[in-house]
């Protein structure tokens, strides 16, 4: 009846994973007993579940994301804490067991639950806003797709209470991950929740794709949209050309372990280097597909806070790119050791050398762009000057990670560790907390404490280097990753420091959760009348702050690129029409919601081998998805007279505030910052 | 390691000469090898060839590397100070945004470093290729590895001796490591030695190396293969050709011999497993684990019956959560053990 | 997942804008049809992911059955032929539906449910005698991705079978509109991409094994 489930699943030996049980069902009656009591399940249910407006979606996204972070982030702290106590003798207090587990859990939480939904997030809130547009291109899509992750979250935190997780590394390598080697739910929790959501995300990267194909605003050409989008179009074409590869290589290994078949076995001639090749034909584009939307962003804020143009405009669409199809021929730098020949081992460093070349021309157009500049410190900035010191220093160490010779002798240690956390914490984490506190005005209409948000920062800053350069040291002396124990006392002290560089990053984390709580107390205070807080460049400066359901009263033209920019010099960029016209919008709906919780059931009954449960939870989603193809009230207008009143208002607050040509509201701001 | 910290000698025998401009660029990034040297970093402290080539290696291509990223480092501190709001005395040029020139710089000695780099790599990865014997008057000695769950199996095939968890062989002899694994993939790594090579079930890889100065190195795998991973490591013993001759004779009295039999209590999961010997070794052992987990062989060779595949369905379930019951502490090089008391 | 993963894809994309009625918009039959076409192309590299792991394992029969004593040649040809027809009834379908005869448009449809149903019906005949005579996917790894392979294209047509028996209730309950042309032209899409990659599982699994 239930398959493989049993009470038995409940890890209830586990102090660690019961206490944290405890804390999410207490947490998790709290809020339910909140939400209750101020009768919010209706209006969460109409205005955020069901709700297929791009902004709330991306709003979702990032919130899910700040709470997998924490998460994850518990994990690290757990990882660090093991290793600085777990020297010679000792054991720590994390058995092989459970700490092969954190481990796993991170890598795939950071990656897949952390970092994918902000960079989803970022793109739902802001592309469609740049490029003129009302909606994505498929907005039911993109609610189906929010929910298809959702059951993703779900599944791997349930792993957690029910069962237990892969404790194979994030790549989960066969024949490890094979049902010989690791035959309990783990893994089945991995795959199925990678699936679920992978598949919700490659369904938003054909979304994007077309949204800024065929839906930019009259006159905007392709070599004028902003650089984020620009950046946005290149990881959607990288999503959808990459998740593929992931689904298949997942499905195989799901054929191993469920249908006995032999793709990555040891015997009867599987081929587990198969595998490994596979997972990284996906895995190294995601990098770029992490990163790419990231460089948007700085190369948006860059520009507002320096008060000039991007410097090489051009030169970065190209050098994006390039990176995009570059990050397609250089998956074997992940396993030079594998004993390919030096020629194929030569070539694949080689490609990868050659991606440092579009991305430091990317670091010299930012710092030309900052050159003769009036460079402005709000915090977005300062993300943004901290992450171009520490990328280098990633990408250097990257870079010598591409030459055979020198992997031959770092590879696994946790010398890589230290090189990709330069990169992702550097590049991505930063990224996205440049971009939350840069566009944050836009989605909620009033700013982020500076105080709050600065301290975060160098927090996070300091945090990084501490707890990542001791670990550079240590893979130049011989440690290997992913240990639970080790003999060597000497390593001892740097994994202190590395424990200690973790702690101030869990301040930095709470710095930000400070930030957003003061920035809500305060929200009157922070206010963004103008809908423009930096001076900003680009068309989502140009609505009001919250944006309106429907972004945009009539559609902008676009000449040039910056074209609200030079609205704003030419005096004509708040110039109301003549007219409005009745819009067009999409109704909300709640099938994405209902095909999310079949796709968990579904997962969750596929992971314990429930059969029936399964076969209920394919069904729902099928069935939904069909009733949907029936339902013909699908959309809505919204009158003409209701646009002009929303818009009537907002004008009415712009001349209140005596809005000039350039960037109102960031002078005054930047005398209270300082 | 007392001698960890010396910068050692950059250009040992096998050094395959590079370009003189590059034996230059290696001297000034000695000035970072002083300062890593601070502290003893084994990787930048080879005792061998391969090892003292990537070391060299890897100092070329930072210091090449330095040529861009100090100067962009010191633009990203210097551009946004000198640039701030408040600094009115510097140029404000607010729409130039295009430079064919400054384009052309920072596309151009990036792209003509990695040129050089991409020639040193392609190089090196030749001279490195781990599958490459190495060129000696020395006879070599073959070293056939065995990674399980969770130990190194080592095998003399020229000896008919094996060991556990410890590795012995000449100084000044090229040692001609075939490896494979007998259950998950691992990595075979002695970190002052040089390059590491995955143990992959079915498939034989090889490693080539050598030492140059006696001493006992640690040896580990790279590559995360489950619950006793971290306590698979071994000492490589590197050491005078008498000692090697003692080493060896130690190890063909041990009254042990590694056949189908003992091979397959050997190959049970356990872990700490402390180090033993085997007197005696069946011939062509190695190949035969490389052939059983080979799926293009015909059906009976693939799973000839003396070593069945399956032994870990055996495991209990719970196993995990006993860790460590089952492993003796080592009891150190001279101790004779045999598997099935390991196993025990 | 898979068989989910196509369901859940096809079809989603034309969903909400009504066609051409949103002059503020650009045109909606465009859009939905690029997003077909990205996500063929996406389905399309799941099929070369399958086509490349059967190419390094189509060798590694270890000892089992391969693929020269297992294949039938004519009754894969008969296979074929079913699936070939069914697109050209898809054809004729679209030809009438342009044309705007429903009834004929409905019967071609039939036609090709009938064709497409008999090519899964015959798929799985031979699966069964293969599991049947012990060359079943567990056997090898050569089988392992046979099974996985051609099983994966047979759950595609499976899903185009029911989005098939869906249209055609559709077309009877609302018509021909822009809503139901335009999911006809995708699932034509769908149809014929199908198809090619049969032919594609045609060359180069049973022919270039049976040689």
């Amino acid at each position: 009846m239930f398959g493989k489930l049993t009470l038995d699943a409940i890890p209830y030996h586990e102090p660690i994973v019961m206490g944290t049980l405890a804390a999410v069902i207490l947490g998790g009656l709290a809020l339910f007993a909140v939400i209750t009591k101020y009768r919010l399940w209706g209006y969460l249910w109409k205005e955020w579940f069901t709700s297929v407006d791009h902004k709330k979606i991306g709003i979702m996204y990032i919130i899910v994301a700040l709470v997998m972070l924490l998460r994850g982030f518990s994990d690290a702290i757990m990882m660090r804490l093991q290793q600085a106590m777990a020297a010679s003798d000792a054991a720590g207090y994390l058995p092989p067991h459970h700490f092969d587990q954190v481990f796993t859990a991170h890598g795939v939480i950071m990656i897949f639950f952390v970092a994918m939904p902000f960079i989803t997030g970022l793109m739902n809130l802001v592309v469609p806003l740049q490029i003129g547009a009302r909606d994505v291109a498929y907005p039911f899509l993109n609610s189906l797709s929010f929910w298809l992750f959702m059951s993703g979250v779900v599944l791997v935190m349930v792993s957690l209470f029910v069962g237990d997780f892969a404790a194979t590394g994030w790549l989960a390598y066969p024949p490890l991950s094979g049902i010989q080697y690791s035959p309990t739910v783990g893994v089945d929790y991995y795959i199925w929740s990678l699936q679920l959501s992978g598949l919700g995300t490659t369904l938003s990267g054909i979304n994007f794709i077309v949204t800024i194909m065929k839906m930019r605003t009259p006159g905007m050409k392709l070599m004028q949209m902003p650089v984020f989008t620009w950046t946005s179009l290149v990881t959607n074409i990288l999503i959808v050309a990459a998740f593929p590869i992931l689904t298949v290589t997942l499905a195989l290994l799901t054929a191993d372990r469920y249908l006995d078949m032999h793709f990555f076995t040891n015997e009867l001639g599987g081929n587990a280097m198969m595998y490994v090749n596979m997972i990284w034909i996906w895995g190294h584009p995601e990098v770029y597909i992490l990163i790419l939307p990231c460089f948007g962003a700085y190369s948006e804020i860059v520009a507002t806070f320096s008060k000039k143009p991007l410097f090489g405009y051009k030169s970065m669409v190209y050098a994006t790119s390039c990176i995009g199809v570059l990050s397609f021929v250089v998956w074997l730098h992940h396993f030079f050791t594998m004993g390919s020949g030096a020629s194929v081992n030569a070539f694949f460093g080689i490609t990868t050398m050659i991606i440092s070349v579009p991305t430091g021309a990317k670091l010299f157009n930012w710092l030309f762009t900052m050159f003769r500049g009036r460079v402005e410190y709000n915090v977005p900035m300062l993300w943004t000057v901290g992450f171009m010191v520490t990328f280098v220093i990633g990408g250097v160490t990257g870079v010598l990670l591409a030459v055979p010779g020198a992997d031959f002798v770092l590879h696994n240690s946790v010398f890589l560790i230290a090189h990709f956390h330069n990169v992702i914490i550097g590049g991505v984490v930063f990224g996205v907390f440049a971009a939350i506190n840069y566009w944050f005005p836009k989605a909620f209409g009033f700013r982020l404490n500076e105080f709050w948000g600065k301290a975060s920062f160098w927090c996070w800053l300091v945090g990084f280097w501490l707890a990542f350069a001791p670990l550079y040291v240590l893979g130049l002396k011989g440690m290997t990753r992913r240990m639970n124990h080790y003999a060597n006392p000497d390593w001892q002290p740097y994994l202190i420091v590395a424990a200690l560089g973790a702690a101030i990053i869990a301040v930095g984390i709470f710095c930000t959760l400070v930030q957003f709580y003061v920035s809500i107390r305060d929200r009157k205070k922070l206010t963004d009348p103008s809908g423009d807080p930096w001076g900003g460049r680009t068309l989502e400066w140009s609505i009001s702050s919250p944006a309106p359901f429907y972004n945009f009263a009539t559609l902008p033209q676009v000449r040039e690129l910056d074209q609200f920019w030079e609205d704003k010099q030419n005096g004509v960029a708040y110039v109301q029409p003549a007219k409005y016209e009745d819009i067009h919008m999409p109704r909300n709906t709640g099938v994405g919601v209902v095909m999310g919780a079949f796709g968990t059931v579904l997962g969750f009954a596929l992971v314990w081998h429930i059969w029936w449960m399964a076969a209920v939870g394919l069904v729902g989603m099928v069935a939904a998805f069909i009733v949907r193809a029936y339902d013909r009230d699908i959309d809505y207008w919204v009158p003409a007279a209701e646009v002009e009143k929303i818009e009537r208002s907002r004008h009415a607050k712009l001349q209140q505030i005596q809005t000039t040509q350039v960037a109102p509201v960031a002078a005054p701001q930047r005398q209270k910052v300082a | 390691m007392p001698l960890a910290c010396r910068v050692p000698t950059l250009c040992p025998r096998l050094y395959v000469n590079m370009h003189p401009l590059l034996s230059r660029l290696r001297y000034a990034s000695v000035g970072v090898a002083v300062l890593l040297s601070g502290c003893n970093m084994e990787v930048l402290a080879p005792k061998g060839d391969i090892g003292a080539h990537e070391k060299s290696l890897i100092l070329i291509a930072l210091g090449l590397m330095a040529i861009v990223a100090i100067p962009v480092i010191a633009m990203t501190l210097w551009f946004p100070w000198r640039y701030r709001s408040g600094n009115k005395k510097a140029t404000y040029a607010p729409n130039w945004s295009h430079s064919t020139k400054i384009e052309l710089v920072v596309w151009t000695i990036p792209a003509i470093i990695i040129v050089i780099l991409a020639a040193i790599t392609w190089t090196s990865t030749h001279a490195l290729d781990p599958y490459k014997p190495l060129q000696s008057d020395a006879k070599p000695v073959t070293v056939q590895v065995v990674s399980l769950d969770w130990k190194w199996l080592f095998v003399y095939p020229e000896y008919g001796v094996a060991s556990v968890n410890e590795l012995a062989f000449p100084v000044d002899r090229p040692v001609n490591f075939e490896i494979t694994s007998d259950s998950v993939m691992n990595a075979f790594f002695i970190p002052q030695l040089g390059s590491q090579i995955y143990a992959m079930a079915g498939m034989e890889t090889k490693l080539h190396l050598i030492a140059r100065e006696p001493g006992s190195y640690e040896g580990l795998s790279s590559n995360f293969s489950g619950e006793g991973f971290s306590d698979m490591h071994f000492k490589a013993i590197a050491t005078s050709e008498d000692g090697f001759k003692d080493w060896i004779a130690q190890a063909k009295a041990a009254p042990v011999a590694l056949d189908g039999d003992s091979f397959k209590a050997l190959a049970q999961p356990s872990q700490k497993v402390p180090v033993s010997y085997y007197g005696q070794v069946t011939p062509g052992l190695f190949a035969s684990v490389v052939n059983k987990h080979m799926g293009d062989m015909p059906h009976d060779a693939a799973s000839h019956g003396e070593m069945p595949m399956d032994s870990h369905h055996d495991m209990p379930m719970d196993m995990q959560h006993h860790e460590g019951g089952d492993a003796l502490p080592s009891d150190g090089i001279s101790s004779i053990t045999t598997p099935t008391q390991a196993e025990k | 997942m898979s068989s989910a993963a196509v369901s859940v894809s096809h079809g989603a994309l034309d969903d909400v804008h009504g066609g051409g009625v949103d002059h503020h918009h650009h045109d909606d039959g465009s859009k939905t049809l690029l997003g077909f076409w990205i996500y063929l192309m996406s389905d399309c590299l799941i099929f070369s992911g399958l086509f490349a792991t059967f190419a390094v394992l189509c060798n590694s029969t270890a000892g089992g059955p391969t693929g020269k004593e297992l294949f039938e040649l004519p009754y894969v040809l008969g296979e074929t032929m079913l699936l070939l027809i069914s697109s050209v009834t898809f054809g004729m379908a679209m030809l009438n539906m342009h044309a705007g005869h429903k009834g004929k448009l409905l019967a071609w449809l039939a036609a090709t449910f009938v064709f497409g149903a008999g090519f899964i019906g015959m798929e799985v005949y031979e699966f069964a005698k293969l599991v049947h005579e012990g060359a079943g996917p567990s056997t090898s790894a050569f089988l392992s991705s046979y099974f996985t392979l051609v099983g994966t294209h047979g759950l595609h047509v499976t899903c185009g079978l029911i989005w098939l028996v869906v249209m055609m209730d559709q077309m009877r309950r609302f018509g021909l509109n822009d809503d139901t042309r335009r999911r006809l032209s995708c699932l034509s899409l769908f149809w014929h991409f199908l198809d090619i990659v049969w032919i594609c599982v045609f060359t180069f699994v049973y022919l270039r094994g049976a040689i």
